[in-house]
Parts: C-alpha cells; sequence; structure tokens
C-alpha cells in the first residue's frame, strides 16, 4: 500500500510526500518489499506450502456459483479448508496470478527501473534498448492490477464465517479448521 | 505478550519514520570545503611589473607596449597568433561540412548581424590594434596584451577605433600594473557583446564583477570570489572552453566536473540524472538575475524616423525597446532557460549557406535523447529577423558601420540595399539587388549565475505533469510527467470496477442478510 502511494505520486497523480522523498520512499519500500518475496519464495518451497497453489477445476464453478448466489442466501462454503488443502480453487487462481505474474511482472520492471541507469550498455544491450518507456508502463499496469486485487482480497476476507474469522487469520497465521461441521 | 510485542513494534516503526520525516541534519560536504579552500587562496604574482626599468617609461603607441612586452615574454605572442581570440576564427571539424573555418569572420548572428565591412566597430572587442578588412594576422606588434592583462581597472578600448585604445589611456600605467585577467579584463569584451551590457549572453553581465552568491555562487565578491580564469583556465594562452554560438567542436571545454566531480551529490538517484542532464540545468534556475537580456530583434523595424530623425525608445529599466538604426528589440530579466539536447557539437550559419527551412537556425545544437553523448542544457534562445537576399536565398551581410553618411552604411544612411550591396562586395557573395527579412533564432547555452543549491531545481519542477520545465522535450519517457492516457484511464476504471464491484457486492449480501433474519 506504501509503494503504491509513494508510486502513484511520482506518476504525478496527486502530491503528499514530495517527489524527492516520494522516490526516496518508494526505493526503500521496494527493497524491502524484494527482502520480503525472498523470504516468501524460500518459505514456499522449503515448507512444500507451494502445494497449495497447484491449480485444479474441480469445484471451480461451484466456488464461483457460492459468491454469485449462495454467499447471499446463507449457503454454506462449498470448499472445506483441510490440512492439505487450505485455499479454495478459485483462491489457487487468483493467487497463482498474482504469484506468477502479477508479482514478478511488477517487481521486475521495478527492479529495472531501479538499476537501469547502472547498466552497462556493452555488457546488456538488449535491456538498455528496452528503454524505460514500456518499463514504465507495464509497472503502471502492474501498480493498477495489484491496487484492484488488494480491493477485493481484503474484501473477499469478510466473506468467512464471520466477517471477521479470515483477517484474523491473516495476520495471527493461524486458523480454526471449522472441525465442528 | 502478544500485545506487548504488537506495541513494541508499532512503538519502534513509528521512531524510525518520526527520524527520517523531522531529521533535517546537512551532510557535511568534505570535498565542497576542500574546494572552498583551494579557491580562497589567489594566485600571487612572482614579478611586480612596475619595478620593471623596461616598463617605465612614455609609450608612444599601444604596439611599443607590446614590444616591451616581447623583450622579456619572448615567446608568449607565438602563443597568442594561434589562438581564436586572435584569429576570430577555429580550424574545426564539424559534421556535414568536413574541416571547415568557424568564428566570427564567417559566422552570422541575430544581433548586429556580422563582422564583416564593420570591423572599424566590432574590432573594439579584437585583441588586437587597428583590425581592418586588409588586417595583418601575422604581425605580433598589434596584439593586445593590456585588454585582457590590466590590472589599473584604467585600460579601455576605444569606440569605433579598430581596437586601439581610448585616448585617455595611460598606457604607462597600465603596462605597469599588468598580471592576471580579472573578471572585469574578460567582461569588458564578455559582458558587452551586441552592443550593451548583457545584451547577447544573458548569463554573463558586468553585475558579475561585484555580486552576491544568489546571482552567481562562484564569482560572488561576498562569497569564494572566482575570476574567470580559475575554471577557464588557459595554458600557453589556450582557453578552455568555449562557447556555442560561434564554436563547433567538443574538444577542451570547460565542465562543472572539473572541480565537483561526476558524482557530486550525497543522493544516487541525483548522481544518476549526470548522464542526461548537465549540471547547468538544475544548478542555473533564471539567468538575467540583475540586468536585462535581450530576447528578441527585429531589424525589419528598424529605419522609423521622427521628425525626419532617428529616435530610441525605452522601457521602464531604461533598455532600448527601439532605435531607429537597430529596430524593435524586447528584454527579459529573470527568464527561465529553454531547454535542449546537447552533445557538444554544433552547426552554425555560414556565409553563403542557402536558407532551407525558416526560422533560420544561426546556430545548431546538436543531440538527442537518443545520443549517448548528450545531455539537456539550459539555453537562451534569442530570436529575431534580419535581411535575406531574395533571388540567391542566402542571409545579408549589411554594412552597418562607417564614420560618415554616404559611406553605404545602413546607420548612417538608412538605405538597406546600399548596404547589401557594399556588405555583400566586401564578403565576396553576389547580392540580386532584392532583399527581404527572413525569420532566425539563435542558441545561448547558459552556463554562468550558478545559484546556490537551495536555489536549484527540484525534482517536481521537472518531474510534473504538463507544467515542467521539460515539457517541450520529447522524445522520451520522463516519470512524473509522462504516462500512457490509454493505461490510466483502463487502470481507473479497474481500480473503481474492483470498488463498485465489492461494494455492489457486500450491498447485496447485507439486503439478502436482513430479508433471511426476517424469515
Amino acid at each position: 500500500m506504501f509503494l503504491a502511494f509513494t508510486g502513484f505520486e511520482i506518476h504525478s497523480s496527486y502530491h503528499f510526500f514530495g517527489f524527492e522523498k516520494a522516490v526516496m520512499y518508494h526505493r526503500v519500500a521496494a527493497y524491502l518489499l524484494m527482502g520480503l518475496i525472498a523470504f516468501a519464495v524460500f518459505w514456499h518451497f522449503t515448507t512444500g506450502e507451494w502445494r497449495h497453489y497447484i491449480p485444479t477445476l474441480h469445484n471451480l464453478k461451484s466456488q464461483l456459483a457460492f459468491y454469485l448466489k449462495g454467499i447471499f442466501q446463507g449457503g454454506e462454503h462449498p470448499f472445506q479448508k483441510n490440512i492439505k488443502r487450505k485455499l479454495n480453487p478459485l483462491q489457487i487462481i487468483t493467487y497463482l496470478g498474482f504469484k506468477l505474474f502479477l508479482i514478478p511482472i511488477t517487481v521486475l520492471s521495478g527492479v529495472y527501473y531501479l538499476f537501469y541507469k547502472n547498466l552497462d550498455g556493452s555488457l546488456f544491450p538488449f535491456l538498455v534498448d528496452i528503454g524505460i518507456e514500456p518499463i514504465a508502463l507495464l509497472h503502471t499496469m502492474g501498480a493498477f492490477f495489484l491496487l484492484s486485487f488488494l480491493v477485493v482480497h481484503v474484501y473477499m476476507t469478510t466473506t468467512g464465517l464471520r466477517p471477521t474469522s479470515n483477517i484474523r487469520a491473516m495476520i495471527t497465521g493461524y486458523e480454526d479448521l471449522e472441525e465442528e461441521q | 505478550m502478544k500485545k506487548n510485542i504488537t506495541i513494541i513494534t508499532l512503538l519502534v516503526l513509528a521512531l524510525l519514520i518520526g527520524i527520517n520525516v523531522f531529521n533535517k541534519k546537512e551532510y557535511y560536504n568534505v570535498k565542497l570545503e576542500e574546494l572552498r579552500q583551494q579557491y580562497s587562496k589567489k594566485p600571487v604574482s612572482p614579478v611586480d611589473h612596475a619595478k620593471l626599468p623596461v616598463l617605465d617609461r612614455p609609450f608612444d603607441s599601444p604596439q611599443d607596449v607590446t614590444e616591451a612586452c616581447m623583450s622579456c615574454h619572448t615567446e608568449r605572442h607565438k602563443e597568442i597568433l594561434a589562438s581564436a581570440h586572435w584569429n576570430w576564427e577555429r580550424v574545426e571539424y564539424i559534421r556535414g561540412r568536413g574541416i571547415a573555418y568557424s568564428g566570427k569572420k564567417s559566422v552570422l548572428n541575430n544581433y548586429c548581424i556580422g563582422s564583416n565591412a564593420n570591423e572599424q566597430a566590432c574590432a573594439k572587442c579584437h585583441i588586437g590594434f587597428g583590425m581592418s578588412s586588409e588586417f595583418d594576422f601575422e604581425n605580433a606588434r598589434n596584439v593586445d596584451c593590456m585588454v585582457c592583462h590590466d590590472n589599473s581597472d584604467e585600460y579601455l578600448k576605444g569606440s569605433a577605433m579598430a581596437g586601439y585604445p581610448d585616448r585617455s589611456v595611460n598606457l604607462t600605467k597600465v603596462a605597469q600594473s599588468v598580471g592576471l585577467p580579472k573578471k572585469i579584463n574578460c567582461g569588458s569584451c564578455h559582458f558587452y557583446g551586441g552592443g550593451g551590457n548583457n545584451v547577447k549572453h544573458g548569463d554573463l553581465e558586468d553585475a558579475l564583477a561585484s555580486c552576491e552568491r544568489t546571482v552567481d555562487v562562484h564569482m560572488a565578491a561576498t562569497g569564494i570570489n572566482m575570476e574567470c580564469v580559475a575554471c577557464h583556465t588557459a595554458e600557453n594562452h589556450n582557453m578552455k572552453g568555449k562557447l556555442y554560438s560561434v564554436s563547433s567542436d567538443n574538444i577542451n571545454r570547460s565542465t562543472c566536473e572539473q572541480c565537483h566531480t561526476e558524482e557530486p551529490h550525497f543522493n544516487a538517484v541525483l548522481n544518476a540524472h549526470f548522464d542526461k542532464v548537465a549540471c547547468q540545468t538544475c544548478h542555473i534556475p533564471i539567468y538575467a538575475k540583475v540586468n536585462s537580456t535581450k530576447m528578441s530583434w527585429n531589424w525589419s523595424e528598424a529605419g522609423k524616423m521622427k521628425d525626419g530623425k532617428p529616435f530610441h525608445e525605452e522601457d521602464e529599466f531604461g533598455n532600448h525597446t527601439y532605435l531607429s538604426i537597430k529596430g524593435k528589440f524586447t528584454w527579459g530579466k529573470n527568464v527561465k532557460p529553454d531547454y535542449v539536447w546537447f552533445n557538444g557539437t554544433a552547426d552554425h550559419y555560414l556565409l553563403g549557406d542557402k536558407v532551407t527551412s525558416i526560422p533560420v537556425q544561426m546556430n545548431t545544437l546538436n543531440g538527442s535523447y537518443k545520443d549517448p553523448g548528450s545531455k539537456i542544457i539550459p539555453v537562451k534562445i534569442h530570436r529575431g529577423d534580419q535581411l535575406i537576399d531574395k533571388q540567391n536565398r542566402y542571409l545579408i551581410q549589411p554594412k552597418l558601420y562607417a564614420a560618415q553618411t554616404g559611406d553605404s552604411a545602413y546607420w548612417k544612411d538608412f538605405d538597406w540595399n546600399e548596404s547589401s550591396i557594399a556588405g555583400m562586395e566586401r564578403v565576396g557573395l553576389p547580392y540580386s539587388g532584392a532583399y527581404e527579412f527572413v525569420e532566425t533564432e539563435m542558441y545561448w547555452p547558459v552556463n554562468h549565475m550558478v545559484s546556490p543549491k537551495e536555489m536549484s531545481l527540484e525534482c517536481a519542477d521537472c518531474h510534473r505533469r504538463e507544467t515542467g520545465r521539460l515539457a517541450a522535450l520529447a522524445g522520451f519517457y520522463l516519470p512524473g510527467r509522462d504516462r500512457s492516457s490509454v493505461l490510466d484511464v483502463l487502470g481507473t476504471l479497474l481500480l473503481f470496477g474492483s470498488l463498485m464491484g465489492v461494494a455492489a457486492h457486500a450491498c447485496l449480501r447485507v439486503v439478502y442478510f436482513r430479508k433471511r433474519e426476517k424469515v
């Protein structure tokens, strides 16, 4: 969120910190995020958590139907979380897109942005030839998608058993599996 | 326990942010301090010329002074005879032309147009005596040592005396005072180019001889008080630095980084600007800070009379806005520069060049975003109109100056045709007998009047949507200035679409929930 806030200031969408401060904060926050991503990737693979993200079409329709219909009628979640699969099929597809496309596109274009001034044209002629414009546009596009993702993502947390139950899980990392049902 | 950890984490985070926001400490710039110490020691001459017997006598002519100089400095005149200050031109390789002579002899400008046929007046700024169309550029006796080396502040070249000193000058006193050139020596020509103070450059004027740091951090009398030659060093009379109003090549330039290095800032992002943005661009936010500079000159308006006599008009600062002999002018003070890409090479309108596009570019500063050697530099653009041969399509060198009427000079006779005939005959180009006026533009890189760092440009002066300083420079992506409006619209739609979708979904849930409650 902080990256988006400073980023859109750099994009001249509004003025808050001032351009110079915004650039500085954006860069610092970018390094922090990259550190976090490095840890996250490491964690996904060492713990085997990546298995949760193997996509499946099974139950995809019913999950969609739940959000479009069932949820209004007080219907039940068609998906039961368990140790092996903590994510419903819709979540899998969304998160997989987020982790395999959206984050890499935005972060890699950001990395290019960070370092393109230091690129040696004779060593990386192709990279230098891309120029900053397509990279910048890609980065902006990524930002819009990420923000939209954020909006929907946050909203979806309220679709749990109680509006706050999923949020608690996000923050503490623990979730009471719905055993009694 | 969990609560405590959360509170401590938040406190630490707040502290870190607080330190960052409220910490305004200035870093101590050791590099800059070293430069200050270095340049605060002014050079002391090992020789007191007042004690030399050879100078302790009356001089009949300024040439006698030059001979006296050469009696000790036996070889220096050779350096002068090879210099652009003396020859008024350089041999340069110019792309598209090959090896060419470029300088005041062959280049035209859009102020007083050109020196040919007007040497008598123009040579007030030649470092020689008695310039004329037949001037002997090999005769060292005519070198004017005093105009640059006088330290008595008394030397003065006479008006329209072809470079000879004014008759009031005490040559003995001047000869005995000589030393390294001071600002006022260089300024006696470079401040007054174009017929008055600050007319041409805009960033070089007599206020610099004694100014505040806000006008120029380097030359400020209340600051480090540097002389011109501190940067424009002149090993063997070969001056470092040149201006692209007459020069063309990218060698022996005087640069900021010769002292300040290529990484002068503490901030790496600022330093990264170095390869595309010249120091001057941010550090000279405005020029003509004290006195106005001429921004346009329309020769086509010249020649009007009041009661049959030439007249002049002035603005509130006392600048001429109209002169019958020269035409109409506009002036600018505290001017924001224009910005162009520049790679250190330039081309010029040379006498006889066919005019192919209008406005005629009196000089062309080469460069572009794609050229890795180019940087954005600040320039003064001087616009105007002047004579062109209607049939031959080249600019006309008119004869402007003469001592008396009836000598074809426009400033005396107000007849463009006669002055064109005389001028073109002098430069050896055919004149069809028909003239008209054509619009011209000339580019003057702005390099002086460096502001204190607090006054330099800020990021958002360029990195802003539409009104930035670089709004006119196209062909590259500038963060904060450029965007894809399609992408922005689509992105905004996506974002607000998501918000609306979520809100609608939430409303429906609430509505249905209530319904179920009731049931």
